[in-house]
């Protein structure tokens, strides 16, 4: 078993489409929706943790991809830029999965990409904005 | 034994100086006790590196050809304040654009105020001036759109009337049901999180206490390079209840510094934005304290676990003035990332960077142990407990009815 966290993000003509129940029923695909939004120009965005065999998982995400959907990977999603952040904390006590926190040795807020569901409350409580959502 | 400042000078210029930092002095004063480190430490360096909204710039552009006495200027949008001679102008950091919605679509994302300016200008990048003038028969012109940088004006000083809080609030919201949106960030009901914006340990003032070394015309460490602190700060309110150790329950006394823009570094000069409150900037201040005696060992040995900030609820008590602090926790607690409290555990922020007051901190012993940064003996004190100062409300008298 594997497991992935990746983004869906939908075309307005398919925000209609019950896709990722199809990985479910079609690839035995495990999914926990970690987020998911409808933009005003209709275009949809999904954050998913896939969970299934790993050849399960490549399948699912090619199909999502011939359906016309784009397929990130959710690690790409929220970023940090470093030469903004300084350090401060401000968003160590808002992170709700602990991918924000606090070195208690170096004082540095380290950023562990795997913990992060990309929920972004972190991007307005960042006073430099140096949490970056990436589209 | 007692030094003098000159006595540690001729050891600075001499590269003789024992200079540590707050955060070593902890150390070292727990183990060798107060007497024996006042022996061998002649500097002790502090440093603090977050929002300070009593910031802004004092610019002079150089005059224009022909002549213009600058009535009403905008640096990329943002105002700024044209009411001194020709071509001076002042930007405070909290200011915003007249066209940004602000909080008219609560919370406002305040991307780009007075500070986002300033820092731009420290960054060396270009910055738009806009002027509008009435023109008298010395200073003709009415209009002025062009781009600056730092490189192409006169001067540009910070020039901030408070910084360097001596201690500060906790905040919480202990009352509104809803995220309330403050100066110390988002605050989540039901004490969802506790937010801190002090160096603790390293803070400049905390170091010394009763303000016996810093003072008018101590030399300092302002935004990667060298200032001056010029006054009292604005609020500055010696007087409030202290610990025994004569360290502060809560704000007490504050900074007026000021410094050359030029030699400044965008590393620590940073324009930040409160989501729902407005716009701010982040400067990195680093002071020396020069050992002159015991007392001063025993003042920059104090570690977080010794300093006490209240905790304060931002969602009734603190906007309408009422009430006491909810308690106190210690800044080594804060620092843990929760603190017990109220029969709970509640996670913590920092506003304030402590990696970046420990680099402040760091550096400015580099300096001082280069012989390049002396330490200075204030021209006047300021204001001590003794005085009794303390910052008041607003006495708000009536407009009298006019006389018929």
């Amino acid at each position: 078993m594997a497991s992935r966290k990746i983004v869906l993000h939908f075309p307005p003509r398919l925000i209609e489409e019950p896709v990722i129940c199809r990985l479910a029923k079609q690839f035995g695909l495990d999914f926990n929706i970690l987020r998911a939004s409808i933009t005003p120009h209709r275009e949809g965005r999904a954050a998913l943790e896939l969970t299934g065999e790993p050849d399960d998982i490549t399948k699912g995400v090619e199909y999502v991809k011939s359906l016309g959907l784009r397929v990130d990977s959710l690690e790409s999603d929220v970023i940090r830029n470093d030469v903004k952040c300084t350090h401060c904390g401000a968003c160590v006590a808002v992170c709700p999965t602990g991918a924000l926190a606090m070195n208690h040795v170096t004082f540095e807020v380290a950023f562990d990409k795997e913990k992060c569901i990309a929920c972004e409350l972190c991007v307005p409580c960042c006073p430099p904005r140096a949490m970056e959502v990436h589209v | 034994m007692a030094k003098s400042y000159d006595e540690i000078n001729d050891k600075i210029r001499q590269g003789k100086a024992v200079v540590v930092t707050a955060e070593e002095m902890v150390g070292i004063v727990a183990e060798q006790g107060t007497k024996a480190a006042a022996e061998k430490v002649d500097v002790v360096t502090t440093g603090t590196f977050g929002p300070m909204c009593s910031s802004g710039a004092l610019l002079n552009t150089g005059h224009t050809r022909p002549r213009m006495k600058i009535q009403k200027a905008w640096l990329n949008e943002v105002p700024a304040h044209a009411g001194l001679a020709a071509v001076d102008l002042y930007i405070g950091c909290t200011e915003m654009p007249e066209n940004d919605p602000l909080n008219a679509a609560f919370p406002g994302a305040f991307r780009y105020g007075g500070g986002h300016v300033i820092a731009d200008l420290v960054a060396g990048r270009d910055v738009r001036l806009r002027a509008q003038a009435y023109g008298t028969d010395c200073y003709p012109r009415r209009e002025l759109d062009c781009l600056i940088s730092l490189d192409d004006i006169n001067e540009a000083m910070l020039i901030n009337p408070r910084n360097c809080y001596q201690n500060y609030n906790v905040a919480v919201n202990a009352h509104a049901d809803r995220p309330i949106y403050t100066y110390l960030g988002i605050l989540r009901p039901n004490l969802g999180n506790a937010n801190y914006c002090s160096a603790g340990q390293l803070s400049p003032l905390l170091n010394d206490p009763c303000y016996r070394t810093i003072g008018i015309g101590t030399r300092i460490f302002l935004g990667g390079g060298v200032g001056y602190v010029y006054a009292q700060g604005t609020q500055h309110s010696p007087a409030v209840a202290r610990q025994d150790n004569g360290l502060p329950l809560g704000g007490a006394g504050t900074l007026s510094v000021t410094g050359d823009m030029k030699q400044m570094s965008p590393k620590w000069v940073v324009g930040v934005s409160f989501v729902g409150y407005g716009a701010s900037l982040n400067v990195g201040i680093g002071i020396p304290i020069p050992i002159l005696d015991e007392d001063m060992a025993a003042f920059t040995g104090v570690s977080d676990a010794d300093i006490k900030a209240p905790v304060v609820d931002y969602s009734r008590a603190y906007p309408l003035i009422e009430g006491d602090p909810l308690g106190f926790v210690t800044y080594a607690e804060l620092r843990t990332g929760e603190i017990d409290f109220a029969g709970r555990k509640i996670p913590t922020g920092s506003l304030s960077s402590y990696s970046g007051a420990r680099e402040i901190a760091a550096t400015l012993k580099d300096w001082v142990q280069k012989g390049e940064f002396l330490v200075s003996e204030p021209v006047q004190p300021l204001p001590g407990r003794e005085t009794g100062l303390k910052m008041h409300l607003l006495n708000e008298r009536p407009i009298p009815a006019k006389e018929a």
